[in-house]
C-alpha cells in the first residue's frame, strides 16, 4: 500500500493522542489545573490533529460529515464516531479537571474506555481487509493498542508501566513483522487464483492494462527493497522501543530525558507504521504481476 | 446504506469468454466513452498529454502469458471490470453510504453525491475494480451501465452495457446469473464458467468462460488427430501422371 | 437519451465502419458501431470510440501554415487559404507547363484514391501512389494475378460454414473488426482455427492451434503442404479443370520464343486438349472436358498442361516436411498432421447448398459444393522480399484445394473478383500542359508495360514498373524521398503529400529521410526544393514542409467510401458509404480533397472546370454527387438517377448525399442467391455485376496457378524479345519471376552474417492505436504510451535480461536503445514490437517529456531502404523483386544488454517546435453535458 504521509500521521499521532486520553482518563497522572491543561492539550493536539490529517487522504473533504452515518457496518465509520464521542466526553471530564477542580471519574473512566475503543476501530480498519493479508489478523488491533498504551504511556509520564508496555509491543512489533512475512502466501493468494488460470500453467503478466500508472498503482502496490525495510525495522524497533527504555532505566529522570524518550519513540513509531503501509501487499497487485 | 442485502431478485452480471478475447481494448473504450459523459461526474484524464498520463478507467485488459513446462506458452487476454459481488465487502467499509449492492439486481453502485473520497472500499475490493477519479475526488467503478440497461430512450436491444454492445470477437455476455435459463448461466454451465479469487468470499457474480484446450508446435500437443493420417495416393512425382489420368477418368 | 444521433463512417483505421455519432448541444458526445452498417454490423473497436479524442485532440492544425524556419525545426507562421492558394499554384503551375513530372504527388492512408488519382492525371505527372507500395502489395498483386482478389478486406472466409480457418501473418489492421466478428462467430460455432505466425498476440492467442513459424519461412511450410497434398491426391480435381488454368497448355521447347508461355489459338485464346476428343480447343469452349494428365505436339513441341508442371515440381524432396522444417521451426509431423487436417475439412466434410447456378459457358448446375476451409493472410507473409511468391503459394493452396468462391471458402467481395485483364496497365507518358495518358497504377502483362523511358530509364520517380520491380502496382511510396534526394533518375521540384508521415513512422530509415528533406545543395537550397503538405493534426511530417494545408478531422468531412476505390462490400452485397460533416469546423481548416478540386480548378485541369474556365465543382460533396468517372458511373453507387432509384449506374443525383444521410450514411444492395458463389464462373453474378456498373461486359475468366506474365518477364531475362532487362538485373528477373509460386530466402538474410545478426526483428500494429494517429489520443495513449521489444523467452535468458531491462539492438544499418521484455509465446529466435508507438519530441501536441518521445521508440531506425553493396558496388533495393514491397519484415538484428542509464530510447531527436498551442493539462469530457 502506498505509505501516503495523511495516514501515517493520522493513525500515528491520533493512537498517541487517544492513548494519553486513556490514561489520563483512568487518573493516571492524577492532574488538574494548569498541568492537566497542558496534557490534555497535547492529547486533544495529537488525536485532533491525527483525524484533521486523516482527511487530506479524501477525494471530497465536504462530505466527510456523511462518515458518521454508516456504523452499522463500517469501521470507518464507527471509528469517526467514537472519535468525536470520545473527545466530547473526554472534554467534560477535562474541564472538570482544569477549570473546576473536579474530577468526574466515571467520566474519565468512559472516556477512556472510548478512546481506547477509538483505537479499536481505527485498527480494524485495517485489520478487516482481507484484501491486505499482512493486515488481516488479530495482531493488528493488538499493536495499534500497545502503541497507543505504551505511547500514551510515556507522554504522560508513567515510567515503568511504559517500560514494560515499550519491551512487550517490541516483542509484539517484532512477532507480527516476522508472520507477516508469510501472511500473503499463507492466505493462499497467487496470480493463478486471481486469474483462475492456473490449470493451464503457471501464469505471468505480459503487458499491463495501461503503459502508464493508474490510481490502483499508486494507491496499492508499493515496491520496497529488502534492505530498505530491514534498516527500517531496526531504526523502529530501537528508537520506538529499546532506546525509550534505556533512557528511563538507565538516565536520570528528568523533563529532558522524559522529551527524549517520547521523541524517540514518536520516530521509531513513524518509522514502523511506514512500513506498516509500505509492506503491506494488496492481492490487487497479483493482477498487475507485482509480487 | 451501506448494509448488504440478504439476497437479489436478479444477479446481473458479465460472463466473459477468455477464449474468444483477442485483446482487442474496444471494451475498454467503448466503456470509457459511455461513462464519462453519463452517470455520475467525468472520469477524467490527468497529464492527458503530459508525461504521466493517468485516468480514470472502469474496465482494462490484462494480457497474461500462460505456460507449462511441456507447451509453448500461451496468451490469455483478460478483461476485468467490477464482479458486482454477492459479498461486496467494498460495500461494507463504506463510511459515508455511497456505496451500496441494489436489492432488486444485485449492482453494486456508488451514489457519488455521498461519496468523500476515503479510498476504502478501492482497499476493500481484491479485484481492482474501483478507481478514484482524481479530478472529482469521488469513487468510479462499473455500473454495468444501468442507465443504459434500463433506459426506455434507447432501443430494446441496445440495453446492454457499453462494452458487451461494442465488443467485436461477442467475448462478453451480459444477462441474469440469478436464471438458469439465462444466457449466462446456460453458458456459464457449459464452459466451466469460474470466479475471480474465490478464496476471498466476495461470491463475484461475473463468470470467467475459460480458454478451450490448445495445440502448439511444441510436439506435445495432446489434441487428437481429427483427420487421418494423408497415404501417399498418387505415388509421388514418378506415379502421379497416371494417378492423375485414373482420377479424372472418375469426375 | 436526449440527443440526436448522426451517422457517419469512421476513419481511425482503414476498416470504415458506420458509425452513430451522438450529439448533444453541438458536441460529440458518444460513438457507437451502426448495427445496420456492413462492415461492423453495431460493434465497435477501441479506436472507434476513441474518435471524441481525435476528433478533439489538440494536436488539430488551425490554419494554412508556411515554414518560417529551417525545414525541420516546426517553426512556422499561419497564413489566409488565399494566400496558401497563391503560393501553391505558384509552384505547380509553371511546373505543369514545363515538366510536370517534377511535381510528384503520394498520397499516404488516402481512402479518396479514386479522386487523387485522377487529379494526378489530369495534371499530368506520372509520380502518383498511395502508401500500399510500404505496406501490402504483395498480398494485393499476388492476389489479383492469381485469382483476381485477395485477401486484405477485399474478401473474406465465408464466416458461417468454414470450419477451417488458416491465418498467416494476421496482425489487428486491415478489415479487423469483420476478422473478430469472424472469430467470434467462429468459436461460436467450434469451428478450429489455425494461426500461422511467429507471435501468439490477438487471434493468434485465441487460435486452437499456434504455429509459431519462422519468419519470411511461411512459403516453404505452403509448398510442403502443397507437397503433401499432391502426394495424396487431395486436391479438387473438377474445380482446377473448370476454373482455373491449370489445363493450359504449356509451351515446352526450351529453344522457343514462346517457351513457358500458352498455347494460343487464332483468336489468342489459350488453348486446353478436350479429353473426350483428344483435340486442342479453346479452354473456354462451352461442352468440353478439359484434360490435365495428356500432352500435345504442335510442330515438334511438347505442350503439357500446367498442372503437370506445379504437380512436378512440388511432389520432389525438397518441399517435403522433413525438408523443411528445421528452416520453418515447425516439426515435420505437424505440417503434415496439417495438410492432413486441411484434405480431411475439405474433402470429407464438403457441404452442398441446394442452389442452382448457370455458369459462364452456359452449363447449369443443380447444387453449390463448398470446401470448408478458409485463408486469411496480411503484412506477415507480404512483408518479405520473398512475399509476393509466398503469397502466390498460399493462393495456389487455397485453389488447390477448391475453395475459393465456394461455400466454406474464401469468398470475394464485389467489385472483386476483377482479373488483371479488367485492370488498367499502367501508364507514364508525359505531355506538358496535359494529362498523363491513362491511370498511373495497373497490372503490367508483359515488359512492354513497363514504364521505362526511351533509353530504358525509369520513367516515375520511385523506379516502379521498372525491371527492379516490373509488378509494383501500387507504386512504391518508400523510394520516392531517397529518390528525389539523390536525383535518381531525376531530380524533383515539388513533392506534394497527403496524410503520409514520411519523416517518421511511414519510411525505413526514418533517421536518414529526414536528414534527405532537410539536406541542401551547393547554393544552399534544399535538395527536394518544395514540399506541400496536407494532414489534419501536427505530425512529425508537417515540420518537414514548406507548406502546410490543414485538413479537417473525418466528423468535419464529407467523404465517399467508393466503389472506384477501396470498397466495403459485403461477399453477399455491393455497398458504399460515405462521411458528412456530423460537426463544422472551429477552424481555419478544409477537407483536403476540395482544395484539390480547387487547385485543379485554378489550374485548368481538365476534369475540373467548365468551358469558361469556372470551376466545376464546388467542394468535395459537390464533386462526389456530380462526377462521372464513366457515362451512369460516379463515385457513389447508390441512390443514382434523378429520382435516386438507380443502383450502380444512373444519372448523377442532385440529392445524393441526402439519400445515404437518410439511410445511415451507406447504402447496400444484395447479391442474389444464385449469384452469391462462383462469382468469376457466375453468369448470374457476371450479369449482375454488368447491371450495376462493375463492369462493362461480362469479365468471366479462370484462376491462373501458372502466371503466364511473370513469364514473360522471366522469358526476357533469358534473352527473348526486344525489351531486355538490364544486366545488372537480368538474374534476379530470371530468378524472381517464377510463373509457380517458388521460395527464397529472404534477401536480408543472403546479405549479412547471420552469425553475427541472428535474430528477426518484427513488428505489428496494437489493435487499440492506429499509426501515429493514436498517441495524440488522450484515451489510447494511456493503453500503448510505450512500446517494449518482446524478447523470446530463450534469448531472454541468453542474454540474462531481467526486468526492466534496456538493450542494444543492432542491425547491418542501425543501432537503438530499447527496454525489453520477456515472452514466451513467441518463436525462439525473434523479437518484436508496436509499431509507431515513438514519437519524436514537439509532435502531436504532446508533451517533449511524453513517454512516446522518450520510451517509445521506432524499428524503423533499423531498416534501409538498399541491401547492402554487393561485390561490384551496386545496391539492390531492400525489397521484393516483383513489386517493390518494402521488406521491412526481412530485418535481421543483435541483442545487447545496455546501462538503462536516464531510461530513455535512442536514437532520441531534437524536440521539433510545435504549430500549435500547447494541450490542456487534465481532460474531463463530458462534463459539459451533465448541466
Amino acid at each position: 500500500m502506498h505509505p501516503a504521509p495523511s495516514v501515517i500521521i493520522f493513525t500515528a499521532l491520533s493512537g498517541l493522542g487517544f492513548g494519553l486520553m486513556g490514561w489520563l482518563g483512568v487518573g493516571l497522572p492524577a492532574v488538574s489545573g494548569w498541568s492537566a491543561f497542558a496534557l490534555f492539550f497535547v492529547a486533544y493536539g495529537l488525536a485532533v490533529g491525527g483525524l484533521v490529517a486523516s482527511t487530506f487522504h479524501l477525494g471530497n473533504p465536504k462530505r466527510a460529515i456523511k462518515a458518521f452515518s454508516q456504523w452499522r457496518s463500517s469501521w470507518l465509520s464507527r471509528e469517526g464516531i467514537l472519535a468525536i464521542v470520545s473527545l466530547l466526553v473526554m472534554a467534560v471530564y477535562a474541564i472538570g479537571l482544569i477549570f473546576l477542580n473536579q474530577r468526574w471519574q466515571i467520566v474519565g473512566w468512559a472516556g477512556a474506555v472510548l478512546s481506547l475503543g477509538t483505537v479499536f476501530t481505527t485498527s480494524m480498519i485495517y485489520a478487516q481487509m482481507k484484501t491486505v493479508p499482512r493486515w488481516n489478523t488479530p495482531l493488528t488491533p493488538a499493536l495499534f493498542f500497545l502503541y497507543a498504551l505504551a505511547g500514551g504511556a510515556l507522554l504522560a509520564g508513567q515510567t515503568s508501566a511504559a517500560v514494560l508496555l515499550l519491551i512487550v509491543l517490541s516483542i509484539v512489533q517484532v512477532v507480527a513483522w516476522t508472520l507477516g512475512e508469510e501472511s500473503f502466501s499463507r492466505a493462499g493468494h497467487t496470480i493463478e487464483t486471481a486469474t483462475g488460470l492456473g490449470n493451464l500453467g503457471r501464469v505471468r503478466l505480459l503487458e499491463s492494462p495501461h503503459s502508464s500508472p493508474n490510481y490502483l498503482l499508486k494507491e496499492m502496490v508499493y515496491v520496497v527493497g529488502r534492505k530498505h525495510v530491514d534498516k527500517l525495522r531496526v531504526i523502529a524497533i530501537f528508537l520506538m522501543g529499546l532506546v525509550p527504555v534505556a533512557i528511563i532505566v538507565l538516565l536520570p529522570n528528568n523533563q529532558f530525558m522524559a522529551a527524549a524518550a517520547v521523541i524517540s519513540h514518536i520516530i521509531g513509531l513513524f518509522a514502523s507504521r511506514w512500513l506498516f503501509f509500505a509492506q503491506a501487499e494488496h492481492v490487487v497487485g497479483l493482477y498487475y504481476g507485482k509480487r | 446504506m451501506t448494509s448488504l442485502p440478504k439476497s437479489t431478485d436478479k444477479k446481473l452480471g458479465l460472463a466473459i469468454d477468455l477464449d474468444t478475447c483477442v485483446g482487442c481494448h474496444a471494451c475498454v473504450i467503448s466503456c470509457k466513452e459511455w461513462n464519462t459523459s453519463n452517470y455520475g461526474s467525468p472520469l477524467s484524464d490527468m497529464d492527458a498529454y503530459g508525461a504521466q498520463p493517468s485516468g480514470t478507467f472502469l474496465n482494462r485488459v490484462h494480457t497474461y502469458e500462460v505456460k507449462t513446462l511441456e507447451r509453448a506458452a500461451q496468451v490469455v487476454h483478460f478483461p476485468k471490470s467490477c464482479l458486482h459481488c454477492e459479498d461486496a465487502p467494498c460495500v461494507t467499509v463504506c463510511p459515508t453510504g455511497a456505496s451500496y449492492k441494489r436489492s432488486e439486481d444485485g449492482i453494486v453502485l456508488v451514489n457519488e453525491d455521498d461519496c468523500m473520497g476515503c479510498g476504502l472500499c478501492a482497499w476493500a475490493c481484491p479485484y481492482g475494480a474501483r478507481e478514484m477519479d482524481v479530478a472529482e475526488g469521488v469513487m468510479k467503478k462499473c455500473t454495468l451501465c444501468v442507465d443504459r440497461i434500463y433506459n426506455d430512450n434507447i432501443p430494446e436491444e441496445d440495453r446492454v452495457p457499453s462494452c458487451v454492445r461494442t465488443c467485436p470477437a461477442g467475448a462478453r455476455h451480459f444477462g441474469d446469473f440469478a436464471d438458469p435459463e439465462s444466457n449466462v448461466s446456460i453458458l456459464s454451465a457449459e464452459r466451466g464458467g469460474f470466479a475471480l479469487m474465490a478464496e476471498q468470499g466476495t461470491n463475484p457474480v461475473n463468470r470467467y468462460l475459460p480458454p478451450r484446450s490448445k495445440a502448439d508446435i511444441s510436439g506435445n500437443d495432446q489434441i487428437e488427430l481429427p483427420a487421418p493420417a494423408l497415404e501417399a495416393e498418387t505415388g509421388g512425382a514418378k506415379g502421379f501422371l497416371s494417378w492423375l489420368d485414373k482420377a479424372l477418368e472418375k469426375i | 437519451m436526449s440527443e440526436e444521433i448522426r451517422k457517419t463512417t469512421c476513419y481511425m483505421c482503414a476498416c470504415r465502419c458506420g458509425i452513430n455519432v451522438h450529439m448533444q448541444d453541438g458536441k460529440v458526445k458518444y460513438i457507437e458501431g451502426n448495427k445496420d452498417h456492413p462492415v461492423n454490423k453495431g460493434v465497435l473497436c477501441a479506436k472507434g470510440s476513441a474518435g471524441i479524442m481525435q476528433h478533439y485532440s489538440p494536436a488539430r492544425l488551425r490554419a494554412p501554415m508556411k515554414r518560417v524556419g529551417e525545414r525541420g525545426s516546426g517553426e512556422f507562421e499561419e497564413i489566409s487559404w488565399e494566400e496558401a492558394f497563391e503560393i501553391a499554384i505558384g509552384w505547380l503551375a509553371p511546373l505543369r507547363e514545363k515538366s510536370p513530372e517534377k511535381m510528384a504527388f503520394f498520397t499516404g492512408r488516402d481512402q479518396s484514391q479514386s479522386l487523387t488519382g485522377w487529379w494526378a492525371q489530369a495534371y499530368g505527372t506520372p509520380n502518383y501512389a498511395a502508401h500500399g507500395g510500404f505496406c501490402s502489395v504483395n498480398m494485393a498483386t499476388a492476389g489479383i494475378y492469381t485469382m483476381g482478389g485477395a485477401f486484405w478486406e477485399f474478401g473474406s472466409p465465408d464466416w458461417e460454414r468454414t470450419k477451417l480457418f488458416m491465418i498467416f501473418g494476421v496482425a489487428e489492421d486491415h478489415d479487423s473488426n469483420p476478422i473478430k466478428m469472424g472469430l467470434g462467430r467462429l468459436k461460436e460455432r467450434g469451428a478450429k482455427i489455425i494461426g500461422v505466425n511467429p507471435v501468439r498476440s490477438g487471434y493468434n492467442a485465441v487460435a486452437d492451434e499456434w504455429v509459431g513459424i519462422t519468419p519470411g519461412t511461411d512459403g516453404l511450410f505452403i509448398l510442403a503442404l502443397i507437397h503433401e497434398l499432391l502426394k495424396a491426391g487431395k486436391v479438387d480435381l473438377n474445380y482446377l479443370m473448370r476454373y482455373t488454368n491449370a489445363p493450359f497448355l504449356v509451351n515446352g521447347d526450351e529453344n522457343s520464343p514462346e517457351y513457358g508461355l500458352f498455347l494460343r489459338d487464332k483468336q489468342d485464346k489459350p488453348v486446353v486438349l478436350d479429353r473426350k476428343t483428344g483435340k486442342p480447343v479453346a479452354f473456354d469452349k462451352p461442352g468440353i472436358r478439359a484434360d490435365m494428365a495428356g500432352t500435345h505436339k504442335v510442330k515438334g513441341v511438347t505442350h503439357r498442361p500446367g498442372f503437370q508442371l506445379l504437380a512436378e515440381k512440388y511432389l520432389t524432396d525438397e518441399h517435403s516436411p522433413e525438408a523443411v522444417a528445421e528452416r520453418c521451426g515447425i516439426e515435420a509431423k505437424t505440417i503434415r498432421r496439417i495438410a492432413a487436417e486441411l484434405a480431411h475439412v475439405a474433402f470429407e466434410e464438403e457441404i452442398v447448398i441446394k442452389r442452382p447456378w448457370t455458369d459462364w459457358k452456359g452449363e447449369k448446375h443443380e447444387k453449390m459444393v463448398g470446401r470448408p476451409v478458409s485463408f486469411h493472410a496480411m503484412r506477415g507473409i507480404s512483408a518479405h522480399s520473398n512475399g509476393f511468391q509466398t503469397c502466390r503459394a498460399l493462393h495456389v493452396l487455397q485453389i488447390l484445394l477448391g475453395s475459393v468462391e465456394v461455400p466454406g471458402g474464401f469468398r470475394f467481395k464485389p467489385t472483386y473478383p476483377k482479373p488483371v485483364e479488367a485492370h488498367p496497365k499502367p501508364h507514364c507518358k508525359v505531355t506538358p500542359g496535359a494529362p498523363l495518358d491513362g491511370p498511373h497504377l495497373g497490372y503490367v502483362r508483359g515488359p512492354e508495360d513497363l514504364c521505362l523511358s526511351q533509353s530504358g530509364e525509369a520513367a516515375r520517380i520511385d523506379k516502379a514498373f521498372t525491371w527492379e520491380n516490373p509488378m509494383s502496382a501500387h507504386g512504391l511510396m518508400h523510394m520516392v524521398i531517397s529518390n528525389a534526394h539523390a536525383g535518381d533518375p531525376y531530380k524533383i521540384d515539388t513533392l506534394f503529400m497527403y496524410m503520409a508521415n514520411m519523416s517518421w513512422n511511414s519510411s525505413m530509415n526514418s533517421s536518414k529521410v529526414m536528414e534527405m528533406l532537410t539536406d541542401k545543395d551547393e547554393n544552399g537550397e534544399y535538395v527536394i526544393p518544395r514540399i506541400i503538405y496536407s494532414d489534419a493534426y501536427s505530425s512529425e511530417m508537417v515540420a518537414f514542409s514548406d507548406l502546410i494545408l490543414p485538413d479537417t478531422t473525418y466528423l468535419e468531412r464529407h467523404d465517399c467510401i467508393s466503389l472506384l476505390d477501396r470498397p466495403i462490400c459485403e461477399a453477399d452485397a455491393l455497398a458504399d458509404a460515405i462521411r458528412w460533416p456530423v460537426v463544422e469546423p472551429d477552424r481555419d481548416v478544409r477537407c483536403f480533397q476540395s482544395v484539390l478540386i480547387e487547385l485543379g480548378a485554378r489550374l485548368g485541369l481538365p476534369g475540373m472546370v467548365n468551358e469558361d474556365g469556372s470551376a466545376k465543382y464546388k467542394d468535395y460533396a459537390d464533386y462526389i454527387q456530380n462526377h462521372e468517372r464513366r457515362p451512369g458511373v460516379g463515385p457513389l453507387a447508390g441512390f443514382r438517377g434523378k429520382d435516386g432509384k438507380s443502383s450502380g449506374r444512373g444519372e448523377p443525383n442532385p440529392n445524393q448525399i441526402d439519400a445515404y444521410i437518410k439511410n445511415g450514411g451507406f447504402w447496400i444492395e444484395h447479391i442474389p442467391e444464385e449469384a452469391a458463389f462462383f462469382k468469376p464462373w457466375n453468369s448470374a453474378y457476371q450479369d449482375w455485376a454488368v447491371e450495376r456498373g462493375l463492369y462493362d461486359s461480362p469479365q468471366p475468366y479462370v484462376f491462373q496457378l501458372y502466371v503466364e506474365p511473370l513469364r514473360k518477364f522471366q522469358l526476357a531475362a533469358e534473352g527473348h524479345g526486344k525489351i531486355q532487362p538490364p544486366e545488372h538485373l537480368r538474374q534476379q528477373v530470371k530468378e524472381a519471376m517464377e510463373p509457380l509460386p517458388v521460395w527464397w530466402a529472404p534477401f536480408e538474410e543472403d546479405a549479412v552474417d547471420t552469425e553475427e545478426f541472428p535474430l528477426h526483428a518484427l513488428t505489428q500494429r496494437p489493435a487499440a492505436m492506429y499509426h501515429s494517429w493514436g498517441s495524440q489520443n488522450a484515451w489510447l495513449r494511456q493503453i500503448h504510451g510505450t512500446n517494449p521489444l518482446f524478447v523470446s523467452g530463450e534469448i531472454f535468458s541468453e542474454h540474462g535480461f531481467k526486468e526492466g531491462d534496456w538493450a542494444w539492438l543492432t542491425s547491418r544499418h542501425g543501432k537503438i536503445k530499447v527496454p525489453v521484455v520477456k515472452m514466451e509465446a513467441l518463436n525462439a529466435k525473434t523479437v518484436w514490437t508496436w509499431n509507431a508507438i515513438g514519437k519524436r519530441a514537439g509532435a502531436w501536441a504532446l508533451d517533449e517529456k511524453a513517454p512516446e518521445a522518450q520510451k517509445g521508440f521506432l524499428l524503423n531506425h533499423l531498416i534501409s531502404e538498399l541491401l547492402p553493396p554487393r561485390e561490384n558496388g551496386m545496391r539492390w533495393s531492400n525489397s521484393d523483386p516483383i513489386t517493390g514491397q518494402a521488406a521491412w519484415f526481412d530485418l535481421r538484428v543483435k541483442i545487447q544488454r545496455a546501462e538503462a542509464g536516464s531510461g530513455v530510447s535512442q536514437p532520441h531527436m531534437e524536440p521539433q517546435k510545435s504549430p500549435v498551442p500547447p494541450a490542456p493539462q487534465n481532460v474531463t469530457y463530458g462534463e459539459e453535458f451533465k448541466k
